[in-house]
């Protein structure tokens, strides 16, 4: 295989990477621009991060300590709205630039300068997103879901501002989207069906699909907001004849698939890093393609359950609740089948499969909570509690989260050439495991025993439970100093990898050289029998 | 997906400074767009935004102007193969797909108020006694006088779907048939044609955009019918501009197509430029015709 | 340590007033309070026994506590109660199923390991397994569905409401409007936190029910089917009682009908639950349910109130009166905002000193009393307060903090102007 790729030299491609600043401004490559994603939502992590700290320093007592309740308002916002938009979503971009290309035996992504303009819009969207807490009135206060007319008429100025970062966003996810789709479905080495893609592709495929249709919704929302706010329309305000659940409809028909944007990619992760670490074949691969396009193709019908308060007539609550929790099925056939492939296997535990495996428990409650929350009559009770919080937390840190930490650990080695520390990456495991479930589990008790969500302050019965979430986040959020350490050192150096660098590893990219070189399968591979696991 | 047979070399451009420039355009167009509407709205003078766009803007259009040079000689330096053109043809599909998602988004809300709001406000129907709040307000559709009328006034007459977007429905239905008739011309060889048939197009899109604009001014002056008054025109006006601003756009990668055309561009099987616009404008004129019939002939 | 918490802020607390109920829950208090004992000055080893006490704690409230610190309460209406126990026939079936899926996680960690010397089997796929995972699954959903339709359906049954009360949400605080047919016997209030600005910034030991109380609590008999009209002033809020599984939002524009026959006389708490702005964990929910005939009794001592207030309206008041008047007005309605040295918190709210209204013609500043600034956050406060309340705080802020306009106004004036409009 190796010869393969080194056989071709051609004037375009033999180049290695520029030197300085300007390879990384102006790269086509996917490699680069796949590590330029990865830091990229490295960093957001630790902006959105910090946010959570400070949230969670606030609740730590009852009574207001740290921060005013206009902050607390603006920091729960940009947590959200930097976790999901700055840190997982640009995350997954970055694997499906590193990975997808490689995996399917392809040169580049399709459009290669496109893939880099839409990188680069994103740190000038999160400047401008960020920069509002510096502007008069302080920056986004209405929460990541923005409900009119909280976030029109009554917003700070900076929503202008944050209208515009959304939108930007939102061309760099449909562009990248585009090109995900493209490579797929156009450059796939010579023999590669669609049905022998590995997961991590299928997933991305499914995914990139979500994004282009619903991006251009949120960017019709926010224009809606734009609208409403500066040229006197009448889509959230009853006084004109809008409704401001208009805007909750359209933002959740966005904002559910959305969710699910979130988590499929992950559900790629980990149907690799499973079979790998339990030297099984991936037990229904069949199976989990249709799973996965199911569960797609339901996100889209499913959106209301977000709002079961707002007073939908019955039949559509009877609706949205019966939808909502068909999903269970696909999912639990996923479920299943990852626990079906660790059944005889015969496994190691190293960091990667850790992971993973505390993904597919830990992601399956959060699934549970879900299903809970889809009963109608029992949401009344759970809606915009901190049952919810734990919800989402529960499928979003130790599901996206942990699934893209599980993703870096298992191709680091292919990235850099070295082993990460693998003594370092159980320790980093053990603590991200340990502090994550003491930060959101407690939530689960304060939620059902009344706390809101998105309050400052809080009445006495709650306390304990939030002073040991607070401690939980803490200790989580200083663990992933260790995985930067852990990351930086692994890129300095270490054990060389060797090519396959799992013994159980099934897959193109396990065929090229560690660390990938700088242009893989110039001329595509022929031997199909290694595309898939 | 490429066979063995098909395989051929995939042109991958090792660096170019043009995406660097083109974020920085994009971004100080909306930062400038931002500053406008907020000066606008808090009633200052200052022109820092608008300074801001019109740079934004000029780094934009001269950065995509490059782009497209760029991309138009790799073509003729014959660096695409049939497999890389694939892939613009499925990019270009999958743009005018998200741009369908974004009109949906504004018919969505149009049926969404049309088939419950208007309703619901007047207390029919299963959301609640809202009419409590809204006494004068009557629950009917075109909404000609809004809950609060004061706030938004509503129009006194709506446009009749009869005249004018009568006639700029024939335009553009028009206007999809003679941008095939200039793809025909290049399928023939028959630049004559190509070039002719393109110019009718261009000159289509030009008269319904100023039809358009008639339409707006009479609106917003005869009748009273304005972005604030109500939903009625909050719709209308919304989903009919977007549309505008599309047709404009595509009228300009017309324009574009034109000139190449006129350079000697195109021929039967390299003519993916022309193609991209000629499906984009198609995809224009549907839109306009679910407009006619949702926004003019049901709204009124 | 939820101890600890509350001791330090309010030495007076009984623990038992926190829902414990049963004998062997008793006796944990005692052993508790015990070790609370002189709590103020707590050490790390006593910290550290409350973190071991807490679990068992947890452990013997469930047992029979009706409002527990862990889980959802059963509440006091036929229809939360059916909420509780739909909440935990779906709790037990998740349950059952992770047992299940983790169990054989774990099994299979434990037995299928390399390290034992384990080959691993070669079998990818069954149709069979395959079909039953998917079916079984189907029908557990359809064991959940059935019982979570019929719940759903009890609450939207429509029937004839026993009174009306119309609700509605202003950035913070609620309105009660108890709707009759004859709009002079229709009762009104404002509902607003009581929790005192010191103890929300540690400047004093939290009390009671700290966050969760407020000045007039709306009232409702028990045994009456209760409906709610919910709507909003401004924003949205959402109105929360946990106690009667009521969760509505209040949508601006919109009303929202929802209800509760309340079983037992007490008093509930809830808060507003959707984002509201600034102060949206500050605008707490209490209901005092009691028996018809106390319920009566608290009628007409409103409406001789309401009679006292048009008393008070036409006297003539001198301006120390009004200013003192208004400073307690300020203190309850307007702090929030322009706080209480009058600065506010600009630029989303203005400051009232030495600048603007506050200090320019006195007509313009009766006008934004009484009918807000529309689209912010300034709201019409003469749907709010009495004439004397407007007049009193009108006149107020313009002669606090400096502002020394000198001036005044008098309820009948006030009262002149709500009239004609
Ligand atoms: C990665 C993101 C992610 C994922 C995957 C999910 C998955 C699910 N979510 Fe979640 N959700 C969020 C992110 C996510 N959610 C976020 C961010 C919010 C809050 C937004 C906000 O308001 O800010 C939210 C809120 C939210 C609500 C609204 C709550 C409220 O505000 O009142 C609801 C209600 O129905 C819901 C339901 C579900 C369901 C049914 C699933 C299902 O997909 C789960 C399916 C999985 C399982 C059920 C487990 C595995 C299955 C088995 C082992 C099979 C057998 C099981 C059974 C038969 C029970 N979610
Ligand atoms: C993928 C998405 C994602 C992720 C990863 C997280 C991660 C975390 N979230 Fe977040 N959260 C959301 C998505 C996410 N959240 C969303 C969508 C909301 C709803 C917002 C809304 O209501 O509108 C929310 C809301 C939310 C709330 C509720 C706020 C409220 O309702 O008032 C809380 C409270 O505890 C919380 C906590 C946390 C914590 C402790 C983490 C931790 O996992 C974070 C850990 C990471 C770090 C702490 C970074 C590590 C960095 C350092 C330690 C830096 C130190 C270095 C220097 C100082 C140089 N989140
Ligand atoms: C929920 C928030 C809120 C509350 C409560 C509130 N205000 Fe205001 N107030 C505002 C806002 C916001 C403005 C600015 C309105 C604008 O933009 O014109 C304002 C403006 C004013 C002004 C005009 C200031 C100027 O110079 O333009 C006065 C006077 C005023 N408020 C008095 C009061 C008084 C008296 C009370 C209590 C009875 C009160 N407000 C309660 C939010 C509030
Ligand atoms: Cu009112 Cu939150
Ligand atoms: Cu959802």
């Amino acid at each position: 295989m190796n010869a393969v790729v080194e056989e071709h030299h051609d004037d375009h491609h033999d180049h290695g990477p520029a030197k300085g600043i300007t390879r990384w401004l102006y790269t086509t490559n996917h490699k680069d621009i796949g590590t330029l994603y990865l830091w990229f939502s490295f960093a957001m992590f630790f902006v959105g991060g910090i946010c959570a700290l400070g949230i969670r320093a606030e609740l730590f007592q009852p009574g207001l300590q740290i921060v005013q309740p206009e902050l607390f308002n603006q920091l729960t916002t940009m947590h959200g709205l930097i976790m999901v938009f700055g840190a997982v979503m640009p995350a997954f971009v970055g694997l499906a630039n590193w990975l997808v290309p490689m995996m399917i035996g392809a040169p580049d992504m399709a459009l290669p300068r496109m893939n880099n303009y839409s990188f680069w819009i994103l740190p000038f969207a999160f400047g401008m997103l960020i920069s509002t807490f510096f502007m008069e009135g302080g920056a986004p206060n209405y929460g990541w879901t923005f409900y009119a007319p909280l976030s029109t008429e009554y917003a700070p100025p900076s929503v202008t501002f944050f209208i515009f970062a959304v939108h930007l966003m939102g061309i760099s996810s449909i562009m990248g989207s585009i090109n995900v789709i493209v490579t797929i479905l156009n450059m796939r080495a010579p023999g590669m069906t669609l049905m022998q893609m590995p997961l991590f592709v299928w997933t991305w495929l499914i995914t990139a699909y979500l994004l282009i249709a619903v991006m251009p919704v949120l960017a019709g929302v926010v224009t809606m907001m734009l609208m409403d706010i500066h040229f006197g329309t009448a889509f959230f305000s009853a006084a004109g004849g809008g409704d401001p659940v208009l805007f909750q409809h359209v933002f959740w028909f966005f904002g559910h698939p959305e969710v699910y944007i979130m988590i499929l990619p992950a559900f790629g992760v980990v149907s690799a890093i499973i079979p790998t670490f339990a030297r099984k074949k991936l037990f229904g691969y069949d199976s989990m393609v249709y799973a996965t396009a199911s569960i797609a193709f339901l996100s889209f019908i499913v959106w209301a359950h977000h709002m079961f308060t707002v007073g939908i007539p019955l039949a559509g609550e009877l609706y949205f609740m019966y939808a909502t929790m068909v999903i269970a099925v696909p999912t639990g056939v996923k479920v299943f089948n990852w626990v079906a492939t660790m059944w005889q296997g015969s496994m190691t535990f190293e960091t990667p499969m850790l992971f993973a495996i505390a993904f597919v428990i830990l992601f399956t409650i959060g699934g549970f909570s879900g299903l809970m929350l889809s009963i109608v009559p029992a949401d009344f009770q759970y809606h915009d509690t901190y049952f919810v919080v734990a919800h989402f937390h529960y499928v979003l840190v130790p599901g996206s989260i942990f699934s893209i930490m599980a993703a870096v650990y298992y191709w680091l080695p292919k990235w850099t050439g070295n082993m990460y520390d693998e003594t370092l990456g159980k320790t980093h495991f053990w603590l991200s495991f340990i502090g994550v479930n003491v930060t959101f589990f407690p939530q689960h008790f304060i939620g059902l025993a009344g706390m809101p969500r998105r309050i400052p302050d809080y009445a006495l019965q709650f306390a304990d439970w939030n002073m040991i979430s607070s401690c939980g986040a803490f200790l989580f959020g200083f663990s992933q100093l260790l995985f930067l350490f852990i990351i930086l050192k692994c890129i300095r150096g270490g054990q060389k990898a060797t090519e396959r660098v799992w013994d159980g590893a099934k897959g193109l990219e396990w065929t090229i050289p560690s660390p990938a070189p700088y242009h893989t399968f110039s001329t595509p591979p022929k031997d199909m029998a290694e595309a898939h696991g | 997906m490429s066979t063995e047979e098909t395989y051929q070399e995939y042109y991958v451009p090792h660096s170019s400074k043009l995406p660097i420039f083109a974020s920085l355009g994009i971004f100080l167009t909306v930062y400038g767009l931002g500053n406008m509407f907020n000066e606008m709205s808090a009633g200052s003078d200052s022109s820092f935004g608008e300074i801001v766009f019109f740079l934004g803007g000029l780094v934009m259009g001269g950065t995509l102007f490059f782009w497209f040079s760029e991309v138009i000689k790799e073509n003729h330096s014959n660096l695409y193969s049939d497999q890389l053109n694939r892939s613009f043809v499925w990019g270009m599909s999958w743009f005018i797909f998200s741009e369908v998602m974004f009109f949906a988004a504004f018919f969505g809300a149009l049926f969404y108020v049309r088939a419950f709001v208007v309703d619901w406000i007047g207390g029919v129907g299963e959301r609640g006694p809202s009419d409590m709040l809204w006494q004068d307000y009557e629950p009917v559709w075109p909404m000609m006088s809004p809950p609060d009328a004061e706030k938004f006034p509503g129009p006194s007459e709506l446009i009749s779907p009869w005249g004018l977007p009568l006639v700029n429905t024939l335009l553009l239905v028009t206007s999809s048939f003679t941008v095939t008739f200039a793809h025909h011309g290049i399928n023939e060889g028959n630049r004559k044609k190509l070039v002719n048939w393109l110019i009718a197009t261009i000159s289509l899109g030009i008269i319904f955009l100023f039809v358009q604009a008639y339409e707006y001014y009479h609106a917003y002056v005869d009748l009273g019918l304005t972005l604030a008054s109500g939903i009625y025109g909050t719709t209308f006006f919304m989903l009919t501009g977007f549309h505008g601003a599309h047709v404009t756009l595509g009228t300009f990668m017309l324009i574009v197509m034109l000139f190449r055309s006129r350079k000697g561009h195109f021929s039967k099987t390299d003519c993916f430029g022309f193609e991209a616009a000629a499906w984009y404008w198609h995809f224009v004129d549907v839109v306009w015709l679910g407009l006619f019939v949702f926004v003019y002939v049901l709204g009124s | 340590m939820r101890y600890w918490l509350i001791d330090c802020y309010t030495p007076h607390l009984k623990i038992v007033k926190l829902g414990l109920k049963t004998k062997a829950s008793m006796l944990f208090n005692n052993v508790i309070v015990l070790s609370l004992n002189g709590v103020s000055q707590m050490n790390n080893l006593k910290q550290l026994r409350h973190y071991l006490l807490l679990p068992m704690l947890l452990f013997c409230q469930t047992a029979s506590a009706d409002f527990s610190f862990w889980n959802l309460r059963k509440g006091v209406t036929e229809i939360s109660r059916e909420v509780y126990d739909l909440h935990m026939l779906i709790f037990y079936i998740c349950c059952v199923i992770g047992v299940i899926v983790f169990g054989a996680m774990i099994v299979s960690m434990i037995l299928h390991r390399k390290s034992l010397g384990v080959k691993p089997a070669t079998f990818h796929e069954s149709t069979k397994l395959e079909v039953a995972w998917t079916i079984i699954p189907i029908v557990i959903l359809i064991g959940m569905a059935v019982p979570a339709t019929s719940t759903l359906r009890d609450m939207y049954e429509p029937g004839e409401p026993d009174l009306d009360v119309e609700v509605r949400g202003y950035q913070w605080k609620w309105q009660y409007t108890y709707l009759n047919d004859d709009p002079a016997k229709e009762i009104q209030f404002i509902s607003a936190l009581r929790t005192p600005q010191d103890e929300i910034q540690n400047r004093a030991g939290k009390g009671e029910h700290y966050l969760l109380d407020v000045d007039n609590p709306l009232v409702v008999p028990i045994n009456k089917r209760i409906r709610f009209l919910i709507t909003s002033n401004d924003v949205i809020h959402s109105f929360w009682v946990p106690d009667f599984a009521v969760k509505k939002d209040a949508i601006p524009g919109f009303v929202h009908e929802s209800w509760a026959i309340v079983e037992e006389p007490g008093v509930y708490r809830g808060q507003c639950a959707e984002l509201c702005g600034k102060d949206h964990g500050f605008m707490p929910i209490v209901v005092h349910a009691m028996e018809q005939e106390d319920y009566d009794n608290w009628v007409l001592e409103k409406q001789e109130e309401a009679a006292k207030v048009f008393e008070i309206v036409g006297k003539s008041w001198s301006t120390d009166e009004l200013i003192e008047k208004g400073e307690e007005v300020y203190a309850r309605n307007c702090v929030a905002c322009h706080q209480t040295n009058g600065q506010g918190i600009p630029p989303a709210f203005p400051s009232l000193v030495g600048q603007g209204i506050p200090v320019g013609p006195i007509a313009e500043h009766i006008d934004i009393l009484l009918y807000g600034r529309a689209g912010t956050a300034m709201q019409a406060f003469g749907q709010q307060l009495n004439a004397a309340e407007i007049a009193a705080v009108v006149t107020y802020t313009r002669n606090a903090w400096g502002n020394n306009m000198q001036d005044s106004v008098q309820p009948k004036e006030i009262n002149v102007m709500m009239a004609s409009q």
